[in-house]
C-alpha cells in the first residue's frame, strides 16, 4: 500500500469539499474494495477521507411509498432490515448472495455501486489494461477472458461489473441520491454505471467530486413474485459468471408487469425494456420466458473462453422467471 | 511520487480491546490486523490471505464480525474489539465455542482456527442460523485449508445446541459420523 494522507468527514458537504480540494483523493467506507485494490498498487490515492461517521447509514420511509437507503447503511443491516425483508424480498436475497457475512458487515450500500472489475488483467500492475491506464490496451480481448463481458462490450475493454447488489437495484429501478459541489442530483440506477466504450477508466457517471448520499426504492418491489439466480463456480463465496434478477407482476396466471436485469455480462447491470415488453400479457410458461431471454441476449457476442455464458445466462433467465412466476 | 512513510504523520487512536483500552500512534495505513498483530502483539488473529477471501483474520468490531485486513486502524478509532485472545473468562475458561472446538477436534493445523471461532461468535449474535444449510452458507466466509469442515459443524450444532437454539429440524442436519456415536 502506498503512504497517504488521512482525514474524517464529519458531514457530507465536508467529504465533498475534500474531494474537491485534493486532486486525487478518495472516499473510504467499508474499505474492502478500496483497501484491496490499494494493497494490489491498482490505487494508489494520496488521500482517504473516512466518511464512516457522516449521518447517512439510516433506512427511512418515504413519503411516496418507498424506501431510502442510507450510502453508508452496510450491506447486512440492508439485507436484514424487516423493511427490505418484508417489501424488497428480492434485494435482501440478492445481497445476501454476494461476498461473506464478514464483507457484508463492512460493506456499505454506496462503496457496493463503486466496486470495480475483477478483471484479473485490470488487478495485474504488470499488465497493460485500458480501464487502468488508458490506452496501454485489453489483453483480455484475446486472452484469460472467461469471466468477461458478453454484452456491450468495446474494443477497448471487455470487463463486467461484478457486484450483485446493483442488479437487484437495477430491475427494482432504484434511484442514486449524489451530492456534489453544486448541490444535489439523482441519477437513475440504469444511468448509473456505463458501457466502457473509449473510456473504459470510468465505471459510471458519478463526478469524482460527488458523494453518494443514498439510494432510493420506489413503492414497487415485487415482492410477492421474484427471483434471484446467480450462477457462480462454487456455491457461495463467489463472483457471478451469470445472475438474474427478475421481479414479475401477475393477475390471473398472465404476466401484467415484468422487470428483467442481468449481472455478469455486462459493465453495467443489463436491462431491456423489449425484453420485458414480450412477457406482458404473456401467460406464465417457458414459450413466453424462453422468448424473453432470446430477445435479451440477441446481440450477445461470446469470446474464446466466455461463450458458454450466452446460452448459461438464457438459461438462467429462463429459471429466474419460473421461479419469480411459480413463487 | 507519494511521501515517503517515514514523513507521513501518525494518527494516535484509542481501540478498546478485548475490555482494555489502548492508545496508540499509527500510520495512517495500518490495517487493524496489522495493529493487533504488530503493535499490540495480539498475534492470535491470523494474516491468510490480507484480501478478505480467506476470514482467518476475524475479529468481532462493536459485536460484529469483520475482516480485519480490510479495515484501517484509524477508521476504527474508539470501537471495541474482541480478538480470540478475548474470549476465555478471567479465569482461563473456555469460551463454549472454543471449548467445543476441543472436544469436536474441529482442527487440524489450527491456522484459520481463531478466525473460524470469532466468526461463529459473531454468527450467534447475528442470529440468522437455523439449519445446517443457513450455517454453511453463513460460514462460508471462513475457509479451512485442511478441510476440518465436518467437525466445526459439528462443534457449532453442539453450542447452537447449548444455547437452546437449534431447533428440532434434524431434516437437514448431515448424519453423525459412527465414530462420534460410538463415543
Ligand atoms: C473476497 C471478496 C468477495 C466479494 N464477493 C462479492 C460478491 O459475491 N458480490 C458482490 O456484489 N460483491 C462482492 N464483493 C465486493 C464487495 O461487495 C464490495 O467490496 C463492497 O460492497 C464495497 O463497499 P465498501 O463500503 O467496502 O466500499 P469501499 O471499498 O470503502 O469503497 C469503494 C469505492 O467507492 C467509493 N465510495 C464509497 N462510498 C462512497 C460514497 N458514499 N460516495 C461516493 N463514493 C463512495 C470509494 O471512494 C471507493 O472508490 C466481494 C469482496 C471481496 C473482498
Ligand atoms: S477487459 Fe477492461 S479491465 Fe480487463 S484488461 Fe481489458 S481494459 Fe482492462
Amino acid at each position: 500500500m502506498n503512504s497517504f494522507t488521512f482525514a474524517r468527514a464529519t458531514e457530507p458537504a465536508a467529504a465533498v469539499r475534500e474531494l474537491a480540494a485534493h486532486d486525487g483523493a478518495q472516499l473510504v467506507a467499508g474499505g474492502t474494495n478500496l483497501l484491496d485494490l490499494m494493497k494490489e498498487n491498482v490505487a494508489r490515492p494520496p488521500r482517504l477521507v473516512d466518511i464512516n461517521r457522516l449521518p447517512l447509514a439510516q433506512i427511512e420511509e418515504r413519503p411516496d411509498g418507498g424506501l431510502r437507503l442510507g450510502a453508508l447503511a452496510t450491506n447486512a443491516d440492508t439485507a436484514y432490515h424487516p423493511a427490505v425483508q418484508a417489501r424488497y424480498p428480492l434485494l435482501a436475497r440478492t445481497i445476501l448472495a454476494g461476498a461473506s457475512p464478514q464483507l457484508r458487515n463492512m460493506a456499505t450500500n454506496g462503496g457496493n455501486l463503486l466496486q470495480r472489475t475483477r478483471c484479473y488483467y485490470f488487478y495485474d500492475v504488470g499488465t497493460p489494461c485500458n480501464k487502468r491506464e488508458p490506452g496501454s490496451g485489453c489483453p483480455a480481448i484475446a486472452g484469460l477472458n472467461r469471466m468477461h463481458a458478453i454484452l456491450g462490450t468495446s474494443e477497448q475493454c471487455i470487463a463486467t461489473y461484478p457486484g450483485d447488489m446493483a442488479v437487484a437495484l437495477a430491475a427494482l429501478e432504484a434511484v442514486v441520491q449524489v451530492q456534489g459541489p453544486d448541490g444535489e442530483r439523482s441519477i437513475p440506477l440504469g444511468e448509473f454505471h456505463r458501457l466502457p466504450g473509449d473510456t473504459p477508466q470510468f465505471d459510471n457517471n458519478l463526478r469524482p467530486d460527488e458523494l453518494i448520499t443514498a439510494i432510493d426504492l420506489p413503492r414497487r418491489g415485487f415482492a410477492k413474485h421474484h427471483s434471484y439466480v446467480k450462477v457462480r463456480d462454487r456455491s457461495s463465496y463467489a463472483f457471478a459468471l451469470v445472475s438474474v434478477a427478475a421481479g414479475l407482476e401477475m393477475e390471473g396466471g398472465k404476466i401484467t408487469t415484468a422487470r428483467l436485469a442481468l449481472g455478469g455480462v455486462a459493465h453495467k447491470p443489463w436491462r431491456d425494456p423489449e425484453a420485458e415488453a414480450l412477457l406482458v400479457g404473456q401467460a406464465a410458461g417457458a414459450d413466453a420466458f424462453r422468448a424473453a431471454a432470446d430477445h435479451l441476449l440477441r446481440d450477445a457476442r461470446g469470446y474464446r473462453f466466455n461463450a458458454f455464458k450466452i446460452e448459461l445466462a438464457r438459461r438462467a433467465v429462463v429459471r429466474a422467471l419460473r421461479e419469480a412466476s411459480t413463487a | 511520487m507519494h511521501a515517503s512513510s517515514s514523513l507521513a504523520p501518525p494518527e494516535t487512536i484509542t481501540l478498546t480491546i478485548n475490555g482494555q483500552a489502548r492508545q496508540m500512534a499509527v500510520q495512517p495505513w495500518v490495517t487493524l490486523l496489522d495493529a493487533l498483530r504488530e503493535h499490540l502483539d495480539l498475534t492470535g488473529t491470523k494474516k491468510g490471505c490480507d484480501h478478505g477471501q480467506c476470514g482467518a483474520c476475524t475479529v468481532l468490531v462493536d459485536g460484529k464480525r469483520i475482516n480485519s485486513c480490510l479495515t484501517l486502524a484509524v477508521m476504527r478509532d474508539g470501537a471495541e474489539i474482541t480478538t480470540i485472545e478475548g474470549l476465555a473468562g478471567e479465569d482461563g475458561a473456555l469460551h463454549p465455542v472454543q471449548a467445543a472446538f476441543v472436544e469436536h477436534d474441529a482442527f487440524q493445523c489450527g491456522y484459520c482456527t481463531p478466525g473460524q471461532i470469532c466468526s461463529i461468535v459473531g454468527m450467534m449474535n447475528e442470529g440468522h442460523a437455523r439449519t445446517d444449510e443457513d450455517i454453511r452458507e453463513l460460514m462460508s466466509g471462513n475457509l479451512c485449508r485442511c478441510g476440518a469442515y465436518p467437525n466445526i459443524m459439528d462443534a457449532i450444532r453442539q453450542t447452537l445446541r447449548e444455547r437452546g437454539e437449534k431447533p428440532a429440524s434434524e431434516k437437514n442436519a448431515t448424519p453423525i459420523p459412527a465414530y462420534h456415536l460410538a463415543e
